[in-house]
């Protein structure tokens, strides 16, 4: 499995008038292979999104450092880095730089030189890849915030990078535009294997991940499959961490005497395991 | 709001939407100096020509331009009135105590009044027919020369664009904000003036910051996808020269030529 990125001992610490200042992430270690989607969880804080800046060099750590494809990220490569990274932000409005939804997935492609007739090509292929080819030439004010986060995604695809972060792009949406982001992207993986990261404290969105790196006050507090984390129950919640619905859904019956068999991380799960109950007794 | 006309845009598809805007740019530049040759009524009248066949060619609805040229009817009057009394030639007209009326007088202020009304017909027509972000492209080329005597143009356009893009964004908010100031009771649209420009105080601040946010957010986030400035970008928004474009620049200096043969 090839290494896609890499931090080793990461620290990193915002500048402050503090003597002693609480460094932001402390001692983080991690890496991410090709294909793998992994998700960042962890509460306001926890130094998350930190990572996320970590991760593309719009910050740098005080100690450690941050492998891309092996090589150290650093002023000298910045730019090829990033230009094999997709990054999809919180706020839909405020990272859709085009004036039509066409216009902002060429964005990339321009800052990057690429020729006119590969652009016109790659920003249809990357709308078809998302499902928003009918929307070319609409507005970002027309369209919903499901919607101009695809667009953001297939901005990110346009360039064809190798890894694709997402900072929290789904928690400004309203359930179906949450949906319709978390579709893509599973779909996505799918058809491509395109490796993902990300960041978010929706917990039914870090189901979905192959692995979970749980964050809390800075530091790497966990790490394992979404059933390995979610395992951990009530210390998660201590952490200010809260468990996927169904999963407490199913601690709760379980509380009331129901004989249920696991974990029930998704609805599915737990309803499979509902029906079956009785003939566990 | 539906009546001024101004950097209104009327998406369509005839000789003069399918123009290169840069074309247009410079027919429209052009003519504001052309316009200046006219100076009698042989000259004023091919003007006024003009710019019907223009109107024509672009569909545009006398109406439509009526209701557009309202808002600038009271300065068209005023230039009138003022060329009518103080111009002193020609046969006396009327007179009423200090007031006067020559024939030069209102020959001058009947000038005047329409060339300010084609100018201002012909630059809307600029903007109706053609999208604010292909005017930029447009301005962003013609001014491209510029860049040797460091003239920012590149990132000129860019500004320019971007704060296109984010008006509705920006409206959006705004509308926002009021409705949240007045489910709390503050009120917009009585009292006196002077209470009303205060009621807009809390409007402001709250917007002022969430565009500062947003210039953040986008900053980064078009850093994150490769922004770097002007150097080495390609253009994703082509502008296309055509036959038609050459012709409307050949118009145009046909135009001029007529009019220095005609004018007195």
């Amino acid at each position: 499995m090839t290494e896609i990125l890499a931090l080793n001992h990461v620290t990193f610490a915002y500048p402050s008038e503090d003597p002693t200042p609480r460094n932001a992430v402390e001692d983080v270690s991690f890496s991410v292979n090709e294909g793998e989607w992994i998700a960042i969880v962890g509460h306001n804080g926890s130094g998350k999104s930190t990572i996320a800046k970590l991760m593309n060099g719009l910050l740098y750590p005080q100690q450690g450092d941050v492998r891309f494809m092996r090589d150290v990220l650093s002023d000298e490569n910045l730019w090829d880095v990033r230009s094999q990274m997709g990054m999809v932000f919180q706020n839909p409005d405020n990272q859709f730089v085009g004036a039509t939804v066409q216009d902002d997935v060429a964005f990339a492609l321009e800052n990057n030189g690429i020729p006119y007739e590969v652009m016109v090509e790659r920003v249809h292929e990357a709308l078809a890849q998302v499902k928003m080819e009918d929307f070319l030439d609409h507005e970002p004010h027309h369209l919903s915030g499901g919607q101009k986060q695809r667009v953001a995604i297939a901005g990110a695809l346009a360039l064809r990078p190798k890894l694709l972060i997402l900072d929290e792009a789904t928690s400004m949406l309203d359930p179906q535009g949450r949906m319709e982001v978390l579709q893509t992207v599973q779909q996505l993986r799918a058809e491509t294997g395109l490796t993902v990261i990300s960041i978010t404290h929706d917990l039914e969105e870090a189901i979905l991940a192959d692995r979970l790196l749980f964050m809390n006050g800075g530091k790497k507090f966990a790490t394992g499959t979404p059933n390995e984390i979610f395992a951990l129950g009530d210390e998660l919640i201590e952490l200010g961490l809260d468990l996927p619905f169904a999963m407490k859904l199913s601690r709760l019956l379980k509380a009331e005497g129901v004989a249920l068999n696991g974990q029930n991380m998704t609805e599915e799960e737990l309803v499979n395991d509902l029906w079956t109950s009785n003939f566990n007794a | 709001m539906d009546k001024i006309i101004f950097g209104r845009f009327l998406p369509g598809n005839t000789y003069v939407h399918k123009m290169d805007p840069r074309a247009k740019l410079l027919f429209v530049f052009g003519f504001i100096v052309v316009v200046f040759l006219a100076n009698n009524t042989i000259t004023y009248s091919i003007l006024i020509g003009i710019t019907l066949f223009v109107m024509l060619l672009a569909r545009i609805k006398p109406s439509f331009l009526i209701n557009g040229l309202k808002p600038v009817v009271f300065l068209l009057i005023f230039t009138f009135l003022l060329h009518l009394f103080f111009t002193r030639e020609g046969d006396l007209l009327w007179e009423w105590g200090i007031l006067k009326i020559y024939e030069g007088g209102l020959r001058q202020g009947i000038y005047i009044a329409i060339r300010f009304a084609v100018l201002v017909i012909m630059t809307s027509f600029l903007t109706l027919t053609t999208s604010p972000i292909a005017i930029t492209d447009a301005i962003e080329i013609l001014l491209n020369p510029l860049k040797k005597i460091k003239v920012p143009v590149h990132e000129l356009a860019l500004m320019m664009s971007i704060s296109l893009r984010f008006i509705p964004t920006l409206m959006d908010e705004t509308d926002k904000i009021m409705k949240a100031q007045m489910a709390r009771g503050s009120d917009l649209s009585t009292g006196p003036i002077k209470d009303r420009i205060k009621a807009v105080v809390p409007l402001l601040v709250p917007l002022f910051v969430s565009a500062f946010k947003r210039a953040e957010d986008l900053a980064t986030a078009m850093e994150v996808r490769g922004y770097k400035g002007g150097e080495g970008r390609t253009r994703y928004r082509q502008l296309a020269w055509h036959s038609r474009d050459t012709l409307a620049l050949v118009v145009l200096f046909a135009l001029a030529g007529v009019l220095f043969y005609y004018r007195g």
